[in-house]
């Protein structure tokens, strides 16, 4: 049987969903033998594949680059979860947003301006440096998606049952426990 | 005409980012800048919150080490509190430190760097990770997952959660370890240290046949920078600060961390989001300094356990005056692993470990507090200023990856003027290039208090910006 094509994607969070899954911990030798990691922050393949069967993305929406990469994971994807509570919902990266219209300013003066003392001036590189979205989105503001599974991070063990259905070919039950935030 | 080439994203390094080489006129490499492109602006948002929720909060900073954030935080907690925390607490905050190094450096080596070395330079991309060393070599695989995966367990046994335990507060840590624990951990350690000789004993092969890795990657004159006992042993938690010279010699010693901002300061890099500290009294970019593993092994002269001060001997045999090669990180990261296992198997005899006297309570005493603590990358600052009630009303954050920028970028360019030849870009330089970054094991969720993955496109752009050539893997 042909191994699922899985992959991982990583945008604005902390990677502790990716940690708690690399927590999976002896179990990812024998999800090797079910599934290929055919993208992922700890694999080298740097082009998002074609025909991928499932994708956990973790992170909020925070530039340009991942807007662009996310819609083009949505293009070639058939199953994407939102992995953890930064895709779900936008968590931590989108207190930002409470500064209102302006806070792409105010958090980067902060930094560049504030908290430094040589060359005080904002980052700007274009082509090289993304720029900041006005407003942080969770992924479903910006794409569909079929599965949420939320969780800061969520438990190894959740994923484990989330990516078990799938490879088992059945419904993920997501509920009780499995829907815990935090 | 000078050009530039782009590499972008890096994989198997903790961030998003992209690197630049420029050339010069006869199509030499001039220099090369490391782009960290994401942000998330922490400093800003954290304001007007209380700064007892600051452990939980900062931790998000951070998902591979976020139990260096909580503790840096709460010890920033304590500082405004103006408490003494009880030994016990400090013991314990200590033994949860010593596990997050142990899980930490195994996920750099095994997982992220080792299929460079293990696998082979130039296996193909689609092999060259963790599971194409899984299918190369299981038992290799499982160890290091499972030495990973036993940092994580001394983690969730204290902290009730492998990541983001919520744990350590302002003033102590929350609950103590208990007896059952305890013995999880001393019956686990036999098998942590056998995995630990076995990837020394693999590295010390690897030294010997990568002597050209260690000539250019990031071989270089610099500063180093560690926290070290009073004694000048190794520290991981507490003490204070020394400078060293590439030479060795001690240039400032016993420096109080909570007073940084008397000499580090931060400059901003046009082009990406990681700021690069520096040593003020030097200035900038001469005072540049390497934190994290090689560098808290060039600055302390004792590990202070036995197995890990027979591999320091060697380790400082390896340089004249400070151990210099980049490459030697992943030794040092290797010693340090060895070290965390000695501890905490010396400390699970202590009975404070199992004390209930953990938490110090008080008010507002100071206005501001600066938490310090080794993270596995390096040297972790959290400074808060608060207002009578505790609500912070400024924040600032310097953390272990963006000391090593001005190294990082380097390292980039030895590297490169290794490698590239005219305005092609040989598929053999992009792993090593990336290698170089990998070194340092950047954090980059940490440094730009944001997060992402390096995949890597390598474009050669002419000064207007045109795209000369492009070229990417994968």
């Amino acid at each position: 049987m042909d191994r699922l094509r899985l992959a991982t994607a990583w945008f604005g969070g902390c990677a502790g969903c990716h940690m708690s899954f690399l927590d999976l911990d002896e179990f990812l030798l024998e999800l090797a033998t079910k599934v290929e990691l055919v993208y992922s922050p700890i694999v080298d393949v740097k082009e998002y594949p074609e025909n991928v069967a499932l994708c956990l993305v973790e992170g909020a929406i925070c530039n340009t680059d991942n807007l662009e990469l996310l819609r083009a994971i949505r293009a070639r994807t058939k199953v994407l979860a939102a992995f953890g509570d930064c895709a779900v919902t936008a968590n931590v990266p989108a207190i930002r947003n409470q500064f209102g219209p302006g806070n792409k300013q105010n958090v980067l003066q902060c930094a560049y301006i504030e908290n430094a003392c040589h060359n005080r001036s904002l980052p700007n590189a274009a082509g090289l440096l993304p720029a900041l979205l006005p407003r942080v989105m969770p992924l479903h503001e910006v794409v569909r998606v079929e599965y949420f599974l939320p969780g800061c991070p969520p438990a190894a063990a959740h994923i484990k049952a989330l990516v078990g259905a799938i490879l088992a070919g059945t419904e993920p039950k997501l509920e009780g426990i499995q829907l815990k935030f935090g | 005409m000078p050009k530039q080439i782009v590499i972008e994203p890096v994989t198997r390094i903790e961030g998003h980012a992209k690197i630049s080489i420029r050339l010069d006129n006869e199509d030499n490499v001039s220099d090369a800048e490391f782009h960290v492109v994401e942000f998330r602006g922490f400093e800003k948002f954290c304001e007007g919150r209380p700064y007892s929720e600051m452990p939980g909060l900062t931790q998000r900073i951070c998902g591979i080490c976020p139990v260096s954030h909580t503790l840096a935080s709460a010890k920033a907690g304590d500082a405004i509190m103006a408490v003494n925390i009880t030994p016990a607490a400090d013991k314990l905050r200590r033994l949860i430190n010593l596990g997050q190094f142990v899980q930490s450096h195994a996920l750099s080596f095994f997982h992220l760097s080792a299929p460079d070395f293990l696998l082979g330079w130039d296996t193909p991309p689609a092999q060259r990770n963790v599971f194409g060393l899984m299918a190369a070599n299981a038992d290799l695989a499982r160890a290091g997952i499972r030495l990973r995966q036993f940092g994580q367990e001394v983690i969730e046994i204290l902290g009730g959660k492998k990541i983001h335990p919520a744990w350590a507060v302002p003033g102590g840590v929350r609950s103590p370890l208990t007896e059952e624990g305890r013995a999880w951990i001393a019956a686990w350690l036999p098998e942590a240290f056998a995995t630990a000789k076995i990837a020394l004993e693999l590295f010390h092969k690897t030294m010997e046949t990568h002597q050209r890795e260690i000539q250019i990657f990031g071989n270089f004159p610099s500063l180093f920078m560690g926290l070290v006992a009073p004694d000048g042993s190794w520290e991981h938690h507490n003490g204070n600060l020394r400078f060293i010279d590439s030479s060795g010699s001690i240039i400032a010693d016993q420096m109080d961390p909570r007073k940084y901002f008397e000499f580090i300061g931060e400059s901003v890099q046009s082009a990406s989001y990681l700021k690069s500290p520096f040593y003020t009294p030097l200035g900038f970019p001469d005072g540049m300094y390497r934190v994290g593993p090689l560098a808290r092994l060039n600055v302390c002269e004792r590990m202070g356990v036995p197995k890990a001060d027979e591999e320091l001997k060697h380790f400082k045999s390896l340089g004249r005056g400070a151990v210099t090669s980049s490459f030697f990180y992943h030794y040092a990261r290797l010693i340090e692993i060895l070290a965390a296992l000695e501890f905490i198997e010396r400390s699970l005899e202590d009975p404070d470990l199992l004390s209930e006297d953990l938490r110090a309570d008080a008010g507002i005493n100071s206005h501001r507090g600066v938490g310090v603590s080794e993270a596995p990358r390096g040297t972790l600052f959290h400074d808060y200023t608060v207002d009578r009630n505790g609500l912070l009303l400024k924040v600032n954050l310097i953390v272990a990856t963006g000391q090593n920028n001005l190294a990082m970028n380097q390292t980039v360019a030895q590297i490169a003027r290794h490698y590239v030849r005219g305005k092609t870009i040989p598929e053999a330089m992009l792993n090593r290039v990336e290698h170089g970054i990998r070194c340092y094991d950047p954090c980059l969720s940490c440094s730009t208090h944001a997060l992402g993955q390096m995949p890597l496109l390598i474009r050669l752009l002419g000064p207007d910006g045109a795209v000369l050539h492009e070229t990417s893997r994968g």
